[in-house]
């Protein structure tokens, strides 16, 4: 398939009081047209900011992009005016937060929301955007539409909340939603119809997606592709069922293991734990940025970075940044 | 069974009141976040306590240790009744219960160092009268849970999340308690993180035999901390058993719903599983519908289930309790 985006040696840092943060350091990869990619990492892991500077969303300053080229059906958006970027933004790339409540408008009604996006990009009229809008409440589920346009955010659950939003972000037909964490804040059972509802347009719509999380749980359901972050870089990315099934990273490899799992009794057995804490980014390591905490760590981790290159007999899909091949890899501890 | 049950927990009612009016306030109603919750927890054993926000489970752990004082119901532990305990005799009730919360940073005092943090509840209770010992016994404790006994002079901000959970840990542990509440404990932590936690909590309840009330919505990290589990709904029980029979064998049609809505991190097993998605929202404790709480979401509902009073949790198998007409008609 064809590529629809592709990300190169992006790097992104903030300029703080307290030190220089590097929160993305030289991330490349490509999306494909109708890819869904799974972004997994934990707080501090630069899966959010490196999104945020693709879609010009980082506060310059203290944030500065200081490199790299976000290639976008041929166009590079780091080099748009920022009223280019406000065409592409919303339009061809749309983006989902996690906290519905903070991403909406409290003192305006969602119908309000909803149609300005309608009437920025697709220039429709008041009355051709109010029955856009509300068959698109109606496509994500809220039923009775377009009485509740005239409902403020308050008068929504979690749950829709987020339903709105994504009415709002797919209202002009993306190309690309990025869903940043966009069920952490609801409860379970909320997560799952949320799940299948983007699953089903995202379908219906045909469009890629980047959906990024922390729970490997959901990729799992959801993503075609999955990429794995720490440090502000990528560790290992590939196919679903080729990570999930055959994982190369030391990080991946922990991350799996430390999580018990629902469909098996597991009590018996202490959890697999990854030892420390995730690195503070103002301070990056010279060698790979997981070394202090790795159990196949070498010598040569300390000293110098280890590429992402394809995983030894992998499908050439699979790549990892890990100096040891951790089939045969020993770990410190025995 | 023929275990001993530490705690004893029936009929508890925690209504919230909803008032009205500014200088007249006038009670309009009530919030229902624990509506007769009946249960026993067992000695040495760790109780699972589930469900979404709002469900009433973290206002049941509070009810239980009396943070909140119960509308109606009894809470026996160790063999008293503490709903009417007085207030002096609670306080010393309390050295035996403890709470670990969820968010670990709003439940340290930032102006407090980690020694004082750990040893506020030793001085409370006046344990030791030589400032001497109580240092080296907060030494001890900070390295018990893995905390450098160097940084006993350090403030909360200089740790990280799953450090600060720790000192949490470590200020529960200090009046040896036999029964620790564990509210989400682990919620708010990095995932790599949440397995050392995790770890240190299991190990500690053997080391100590105490007893927990873990009160999650990780339904995974529940299956696997967790001897027996409660699954909680608009503020009741649904149903309660052996993790391991309510796990592979849910009866309560909120219970199959709930944990097929958890994903599992196995691509392949995620294709091959059936959801049951549940529509709409949780009601509000405010208003819970007639009959059963669940009848406006649930895929199996018949008249029954709309006409008060609401199901019973009775024991549909031995050990494993559930309330649903569907079950036990």
């Amino acid at each position: 398939m064809a590529v629809l985006m592709e990300v190169k040696n992006l790097v992104t840092r903030f300029y703080t009081q307290e030190g220089v943060v590097h929160a993305v350091n030289d991330v490349s990869y490509p999306l494909h047209e109708g890819e869904t990619l799974g972004i997994v990492g934990e707080s501090g892991s630069g899966k959010s900011v490196h999104v945020l500077s693709i879609m010009g969303l980082i506060p310059t300053p203290p944030g500065k992009i200081e490199q790299g080229e976000v290639l976008f059906r041929g166009r590079d958006l780091l080099k748009l005016k920022s009223e280019e970027m406000r065409l592409v933004r919303g339009a061809e790339i749309a983006m989902i937060f996690q906290d519905p409540m903070t991403s909406l408008n409290p003192v305006l009604n969602v119908g309000t929301q909803i149609t300005e996006a309608l009437k920025l990009h697709l220039g429709m009229s008041n009355t051709a955007a109010n029955t856009r809008a509300a068959e698109l409440l109606d496509m994500v589920g809220i039923s009775d539409a377009r009485k509740r346009l005239d409902n403020y955010p308050h008068q929504f659950s979690g749950g829709m909340r987020q339903r709105v939003m994504i009415a709002m972000a797919l209202s002009c037909n993306p190309k690309l939603l990025i869903a940043d964490e966009p069920t952490t804040a609801l409860d379970v059972t909320i997560q799952a119809q949320i799940i299948e509802l983007v699953k089903r347009l995202r379908d219906e719509l045909r469009m890629a997606m980047i959906w990024i999380t922390h729970d490997l749980g959901v990729v799992a359901g959801i993503a075609d592709t999955i990429q794995v972050m720490y440090g502000g870089r990528i560790v290992e990315r590939g196919p679903v069922k080729e990570v999930f099934g055959d994982p190369r990273h030391p990080y991946t490899l922990g991350l799996l293991k430390s999580l018990p799992r629902l469909d098996q009794n597991s009590k018996n057995s202490k959890l697999v734990q990854i030892e420390g804490a995730p690195p503070d980014m103002r301070y990056m390591p010279q060698g790979c940025s997981f070394a202090p905490r790795c159990p196949y760590c070498i010598e040569r981790s300390l000293q110098e970075r280890p590429p992402l290159e394809p995983a030894k007999e992998g499908s050439g899909q699979h790549l990892v940044a890990c100096w040891v091949d951790v089939r045969e890899g020993v770990t410190q501890s025995g | 069974m023929g275990r001993e049950a530490l705690l004893q927990v029936r009929g508890l009612k925690k209504y919230f009141p909803i008032v009205s009016g500014i200088v007249f306030q006038r009670q309009v109603g009530a919030v229902k976040a624990v509506d007769d919750v009946n249960f026993d927890v067992f000695k040495g054993e760790t109780l699972g306590m589930v469900g979404e926000s709002g469900c009433g489970k973290s206002t049941t752990g509070r009810t239980v240790l009396q943070l909140y004082k119960p509308t109606a119901g009894s809470v026996i532990f160790e063999g008293r009744e503490l709903t009417t305990l007085p207030a002096e005799e609670l306080r010393k009730t309390r050295k035996r219960m403890q709470i670990i919360f969820q968010d670990p940073f709003a439940s340290l005092n930032p102006r407090m160092t980690v020694g004082s943090i750990i040893s506020e509840p030793l001085v409370i209770h006046r344990m030791f009268p030589n400032k001497r010992e109580q240092q080296e016994y907060v030494e001890q404790l900070m390295e018990r849970v893995g905390l450098n006994p160097f940084y006993i002079n350090r403030y909360p901000h200089e740790f990280s999340g799953g450090q600060r959970q720790r000192i949490g840990i470590a200020r529960a542990l200090a009046l040896k308690p036999s029964f620790i509440v564990a509210d989400e404990p682990i919620s708010a932590l990095d995932v790599s993180i949440q397995a050392q936690v995790i770890n240190l909590l299991s190990d500690l309840q053997q080391e100590f035999g105490l007893t927990y009330l873990f009160i999650a919505h990780d339904l995974s990290m529940v299956r696997h901390i967790c001897d027996r589990v409660a699954v909680m709904y608009l503020g009741k029980i649904v149903e309660l058993g052996q993790t391991d029979e309510v796990y592979d064998n849910p009866l309560h049609p909120y219970t199959q719903a709930l944990l097929s809505a958890v994903p599992i991190p196995d691509p392949i097993a995620e294709a091959k599983r059936q959801r049951v998605i549940l529509t709409g929202d949780v009601p509000s404790p405010a208003r819970p519908p007639i009959g059963c709480n669940f009848n406006t979401r649930c895929p199996v509902h018949f008249d029954l289930c709309h006409h008060d009073p609401d199901p019973p949790l009775v024991e549909a198998q031995p050990g494993h309790w559930v309330a649903c007409h569907r079950v036990t008609p």
